[in-house]
């Protein structure tokens, strides 16, 4: 069943166009990570499925037209948007309060188990929690209601490397069971891509890549090539090359492992030079359209 | 586990306590006047009978009763400031510090929120000032042992008529008007509460040479008319609360508030974090 569904999505602001026509699909228990570099939509595009900002063309979440009924909505769809987003005078057990007595899905229990193991106190105020904290309860609270659909927006930008991994530690071990999905942006892209079941690469404001990461890592493949075989691995038709120390790597698209194991060492891109190899080839294919 | 639906009144209960969890002023500050008013009287009661005996008896019931009257005034002027402050920073803060994020996360329309910021200057200060002022009255009354001579029961009859009807449905209007500015100025609500009001009085001027709009605003600010006013503030001899529900000024001003209120949650709905 597909929980998000766009179709023709657009979005300007005054002239500048930032939403130019997105489809996208995304499916019941997948995980997905939305990449892009900044202005690319990213923002605007979860700000729309959250029915947060209206749009035009068709867009479909859970059954739902996310800005015509945005309250409706959030019973069944959750959403982190940035770090510390919690008002800063709330106290830790106001918050609790206040997200039990209006969410008919919120399982306090569960949200009090989850911040005993954080060394949060519940009379403490969010002004005095650090920002890995508040992410923290932020997150104890999102993983305690029980929607079909989270989506988060940098979740964690700005939080050090160990509160970022126990971010995603509990997002997979605690929440995520295969009947959810997750839709996620972030800049820390080799920090989750272990974890995406699909990735959509978002540039300019349209999806110009959208795949499961099995299919990633059944059809590209890196190869760190010695000088001397160089020409022959570029007759195989790399769809990208950059330098490496000592090394040319280079980024092929549904060449078969066998013919590149002899050119160097084969592995699965990372997500961010796949990003940079899809966005650079859409870039010569442009100038060469216009040249 | 979830629960069955929750309904609308339920979440605007939570809703409106959270607006006193964030602006604690609105219970803080009369709570600490009345303490300060307390103390006050505490003090003078011992000075009480001295200055009784050089008094002429005719004088006694003004002399015992104008204090209270002192700490009524006090305390309406205090939540009166307190209502147009929370006004126009009720949707101000929330966009600066970007927990519209948050709170917009949570199954809560928005029309849900700005009924419950819309509940704060026109029925829960004067509430809360009713309460604070009555407990202070307790307090005097009991320092200056004066049961028998203050009329206690119409004091605070009249009393509470006043602040519902001059101070919650009469001052509608602006509450309204500042609640919309607060939700559609990206900043400094003041000046654009007020500025567009000196310039629509200076065009009428200017044009017309007459002054309506600006002796309508006055006549609005300068208090509730007769019939919802106690001129003793210890009787209700003045009031007539039919009459005053029945005023077209009354109705007018709360038709206006109502859409401030509309306009209010059409925009909310549309804005995001100031950044």
């Amino acid at each position: 069943m597909a929980y998000i569904e766009a179709r023709g999505l657009r979005k300007a602001f005054g002239r500048k166009v930032v939403l130019d026509g997105v489809n996208l699909r995304v499916n019941e228990g997948r995980i997905v990570g939305l990449i892009g570099p900044n202005g690319a939509g990213k923002t605007t595009a979860l700000n729309a499925i959250l029915g947060l900002t209206p749009y035009e063309g068709e867009l479909k979440v859970l059954g739902r037209e996310p800005w015509a009924a945005r309250d409706r909505l959030m019973r069944e769809v959750c959403f982190m948007a940035d770090v510390a987003v919690l008002p800063r005078w709330i106290h830790v057990s106001q918050v609790l309060d206040y997200v039990e007595g209006v969410h008919p899905r919120f399982d306090r229990a569960k949200a009090e188990a989850f911040l005993a193991r954080t060394t949060i106190g519940h009379d403490s105020t969010v002004r005095t929690l650090s920002k890995g904290m508040v992410t923290q309860l932020h997150l104890a609270i999102v993983m305690s209601i029980d929607v079909r659909l989270l989506v988060l927006d940098e979740p964690t930008l700005g939080l050090d490397l160990l509160f970022r991994k126990q971010f995603y530690d509990s997002l997979i071990g605690d929440y995520f069971d295969g009947s959810r999905t997750i839709l996620l942006t972030t800049h820390q892209v080799e920090e989750v891509q272990h974890m995406l079941t699909d990735v959509m690469f978002i540039d300019r404001g349209r999806i110009i890549f959208d795949s499961s990461m099995a299919e990633v890592e059944a059809r590209y493949r890196e190869v760190a090539v010695h000088p001397e075989q160089l020409a022959a691995a570029r007759a195989l038709g790399p769809v990208y090359e950059r330098e490496g120390i000592g090394r040319s790597i280079l980024l092929f698209d549904g060449v078969d492992r066998q013919r590149l194991v002899g050119l160097g060492e084969v592995r699965t891109p990372s997500l961010a030079d796949l990003f940079v190899a899809v966005v650079g080839g859409r870039a010569r294919l442009e100038a060469g359209a216009v040249g | 586990m979830s629960r069955p639906d929750i309904s609308i009144m339920w979440q605007l209960y939570w809703s409106v306590r959270r607006e006193l969890w964030e602006n604690r002023s609105i219970l803080v500050a009369p709570a600490a006047v009345g303490v300060l008013i307390i103390i006050g009287s505490a003090i003078s009661a011992f000075r009480l009978p001295g200055r009784m005996n050089a008094l002429d008896p005719s004088q006694h019931h003004e002399v015992i009763e104008q204090p209270y009257e002192f700490a009524a005034l006090l305390l309406m002027f205090i939540t009166l400031v307190i209502a147009f402050y929370y006004c126009l920073e009720a949707f101000q803060s929330e966009r600066r510090d970007r927990s519209i994020l948050f709170w917009k996360s949570l199954p809560v329309s928005d029309h849900t929120t700005v009924v419950a910021k819309a509940c704060v200057p026109l029925l829960i200060l004067p509430l809360v000032t009713f309460a604070a002022t009555v407990v202070t009255h307790v307090f005097m009354l009991l320092f200056g042992s004066a049961w028998r001579v203050v009329p206690v029961l119409p004091m605070w009859t009249g009393l509470f008529f006043h602040l519902v009807a001059g101070h919650g449905l009469w001052y509608a209007p602006f509450y309204g008007w500042l609640l919309l500015v607060s939700a559609w100025a990206r900043r400094a609500p003041l000046l654009w509460a007020t500025l567009p009001l000196l310039a629509l009085g200076l065009v009428e001027r200017i044009a017309f040479n007459t002054s309506h709009f600006a002796f309508l605003l006055l006549s609005r600010f300068a208090g509730a008319p007769a019939e919802a006013r106690v001129a003793n503030p210890m009787s209700m001899t003045t009031a007539a609360p039919m009459q005053f529900l029945n005023s077209p000024g009354f109705w007018l001003g709360l038709a206006f508030y109502v859409a401030c209120l509309a306009a209010a949650a059409h925009l909310r709905r549309e804005r995001g974090p100031v950044s």
